[in-house]
């Protein structure tokens, strides 16, 4: 057995950033404060003294232009990683993301590969109000030629950013900001590039699938665990990646359960959870025991005050009470 | 013609003591905020604006009620010295259904339409489109009001900032943008983020007239503003004013500050905008100890009213909690 350790989060996101930048000269990290401040979530706290200032590379307050740089700077032969402070600024660079970075490989007819990884913290629980708390992943999820990752563990956190690197085609690592202070445990080599392609079923059971990703992982353990104590077992994945979805993974487990809750922290019009429920239904309609029930924020911007973030936001009791409803319970 | 339309300061013993009070007012509020933010009653980001009262304090003078301001996230000094009740912005703070947004925005989100305050926007240059578009309409409707939008430097480097100036230059509208300069956004110093640091001089490229003013002296920056404000109204298009100011405190409550010396601080603070004038007026014999201590005890009344009224506010029920995505009078608008 491999040897473990715990570390947070955060040093899971720094370790990895570390150990990419020693691996590969041409690796760089750039994004807004992410030299001298340490990253706005001090992600990457000492590297620019271990790194130097080319390496990471603080950018002013100019998203379109660094994240494009980024674009250019990978499609000149580096390997960038741009830091955008949280998902409610990328819209600043959608442009490039959209317009460039995910059409450049097919518009081009093959000839250009953008190996851009853009790493951003996402979600809402820190009663930052609505300019600074959605979660828009399934934005990026949308658009083809992006590969969107998310990280809802620890050890994904500190493997997802090496595979990512790998990858010839622009990567988007989402970070849940509620999760940066969590801890858990990796293996003590620190080795651990991961593969992103897959879901992974976070614990395994019979009556339900619940279906969810980062910041909503805990929840629906959470909620598990509440259940089993009623003899519901439920099953819970985590999608991991976002595009492509892993339809094999949560379609076994739906043909297993023959029942699903998906949990996502977007707003369910036009969401992720849209996407899944479609799946299912395309291709596991007579499987199915109940119809698949969806928990995600509640149609508003999301407000300050801690008692309607909360209410907002999908919690425990919201994925107990919709596995409830599929059981007939 | 009013006060603000005359484009100079009268710098009577009634008006000093206004200018000082109302930076005081500002100062006190802020240090009861930090106080209240480690006792977990203000949450989420607070972005104190202790040591830059003369920019809002000093601007505000040469704006008329019906004028509009557009602010950013670090403004309750600007929603105070544009009047809006402390105890509005206090409820704010505490996010209570009571506070100027119902609780809704919190810190960074201050809005009040009686005041023309258009808040409170926490992504950065995403104010100065805003004060286009304010300006336009009134340009368009054959008013004679001015728009006036506060920001910091770090804006400076986003395209909107760039976009807006030439919009507002191009189409000639009113508005006064006042950039307020505190040498840093976040922990990036201006001379790490500017090609040109020369902040007024992004102005010129627009042929947009722009002063510098030295924004830790509260009657300068009324002065300026006054200059700026008069040719605005007199429909000469937008003005600039670069306003050299610095923030005393962390970026906000998560900010460790290790982008900064100790005693670069504490040079700054010496040259500190209330303790300036306070010396000021009563080395000229504007004022008095009892003066200064009679705004001191009132300052601290209104804050201590302020959060006896947050305190005291309620909360917005749950189920309320979808009101004021959408109109209800779908159709209403003409
Ligand atoms: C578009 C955007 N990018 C990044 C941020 C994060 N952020 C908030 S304030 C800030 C610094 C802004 O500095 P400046 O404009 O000089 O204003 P100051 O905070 O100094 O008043 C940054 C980077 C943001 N809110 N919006």
């Amino acid at each position: 057995m491999t040897a473990m350790r715990t570390i947070t989060y955060r040093e899971a996101v720094r370790e990895a950033l570390r150990e990419a930048m020693a691996r590969d000269e041409r690796v760089f990290l750039m994004g807004e404060d992410v030299g001298r401040y340490g990253g706005a979530y001090a992600c990457s706290k000492g590297l620019i003294e271990e790194f130097g200032e080319e390496r990471v590379r603080d950018t002013p307050l100019s998203e379109a232009g660094f994240t494009g740089a980024g674009i250019g700077a990978a499609l000149g032969g580096m390997r960038p990683i741009v830091e955008i402070m949280t998902v409610n600024f990328s819209l600043l660079a959608l442009d490039q993301i959209v317009n460039t970075a995910a059409t450049l490989r097919h518009m081009s007819g093959g000839q250009m590969s953008v190996p851009l990884v853009i790493r951003m913290a996402t979600g809402a629980g820190r009663q930052l109000a609505a300019q600074h708390s959605h979660s828009l992943e399934c934005w990026f999820a949308h658009v083809p030629g992006l590969r969107v990752v998310s990280p809802a563990t620890v050890a994904d956190a500190r493997g997802m950013l090496w595979t990512a690197l790998e990858d010839p085609d622009p990567v988007v690592i989402f970070e849940h900001a509620a999760l940066y202070n969590d801890e858990g445990e990796v293996s003590a080599e620190g080795d651990l590039a991961r593969d992103l392609d897959r879901a992974a079923v976070r614990r395994s059971g019979e009556d339900v699938s619940i279906i969810t990703y980062s910041g909503s992982l805990k929840k629906a353990l959470t909620a598990a665990d509440t259940l089993s104590a009623e003899g519901i077992d439920s099953e819970v994945i985590d999608l991991r990646s976002i595009r492509p979805l892993d339809n094999e993974t949560i379609l076994t487990s739906v043909a297993k359960t023959k029942r699903a809750v998906i949990v996502d922290e977007g707003w369910r019009t036009g969401g992720l959870s849209a996407e899944i429920a479609a799946r299912i239904s395309e291709l596991r309609f007579y499987d199915l025991d109940a119809p698949v029930e969806r928990v995600c924020s509640v149609e508003v911007p999301i407000p300050y005050p801690r008692h309607l973030e909360t209410a907002a936001t999908p919690q425990p009791d919201g994925i107990m009470t919709a596995v409830h409803r599929t059981l007939r319970r | 013609m009013s006060r603000a339309e005359d484009g100079r300061v009268h710098l009577t013993r009634e008006h000093a003591l206004e200018l000082l009070r109302r930076m005081m007012l500002i100062r006190s509020f802020e240090e009861k905020c930090a106080e209240l933010y480690t006792q977990e009653k203000i949450r989420g980001f607070l972005h104190l604006y202790i040591g830059e009262e003369a920019n809002a304090v000093g601007v505000m003078q040469a704006l008329e009620p019906e004028d509009a301001i557009v602010a950013t996230y670090r403004e309750h000094g600007h929603a105070l010295a544009r009047g809006i009740s402390a105890s509005a912005v206090m409820a704010e703070m505490y996010g209570k259904a009571s506070g100027s947004s119902r609780g809704r925005g919190g810190s960074m989100h201050i809005y009040d339409a009686g005041h023309r305050f258009y808040g409170g926007n926490a992504i950065v240059g995403g104010g100065l489109p805003l004060a286009v578009g304010l300006a336009l309409a009134d340009k368009m409707q054959g008013l004679t009001r001015v728009t006036c939008c506060f920001f910091g430097e770090g804006a400076a480097a986003e395209g909107e900032f760039h976009e807006s100036m030439n919009l507002a230059a191009l189409w000639k509208l009113p508005v006064l943008f006042v950039c307020e300069n505190n040498g840093y956004a976040m922990g990036t110093a201006l001379s790490r983020s500017e090609s040109n640091p020369d902040i007024a001089a992004h102005a010129a490229v627009f042929g947009m007239p722009a002063d510098v003013v030295d924004g830790m002296n509260v009657v300068d920056v009324e002065a300026a503003a006054r200059r700026a404000a008069k040719a605005v109204r007199a429909g000469e298009g937008p003005r600039f004013i670069e306003s050299k100011t610095y923030r005393f405190r962390a970026h906000s409550m998560f900010d460790a500050e290790l982008y900064r010396d100790k005693s670069e601080v504490e040079e700054w603070k010496k040259r500190g905008p209330v303790i300036r004038f306070t010396k000021w007026l009563l080395d000229t014999g504007t004022a008095h100890e009892s003066d200064i201590e009679a705004i001191e005890r009132e300052v601290e009344t209104i804050v201590g009213d302020a959060v006896t009224f947050a305190e005291a506010a309620p909360w917005e029920p749950v189920d309320d909690l979808t009101r004021d995505v959408m109109s209800p009078a779908k159709g209403a608008v003409r």
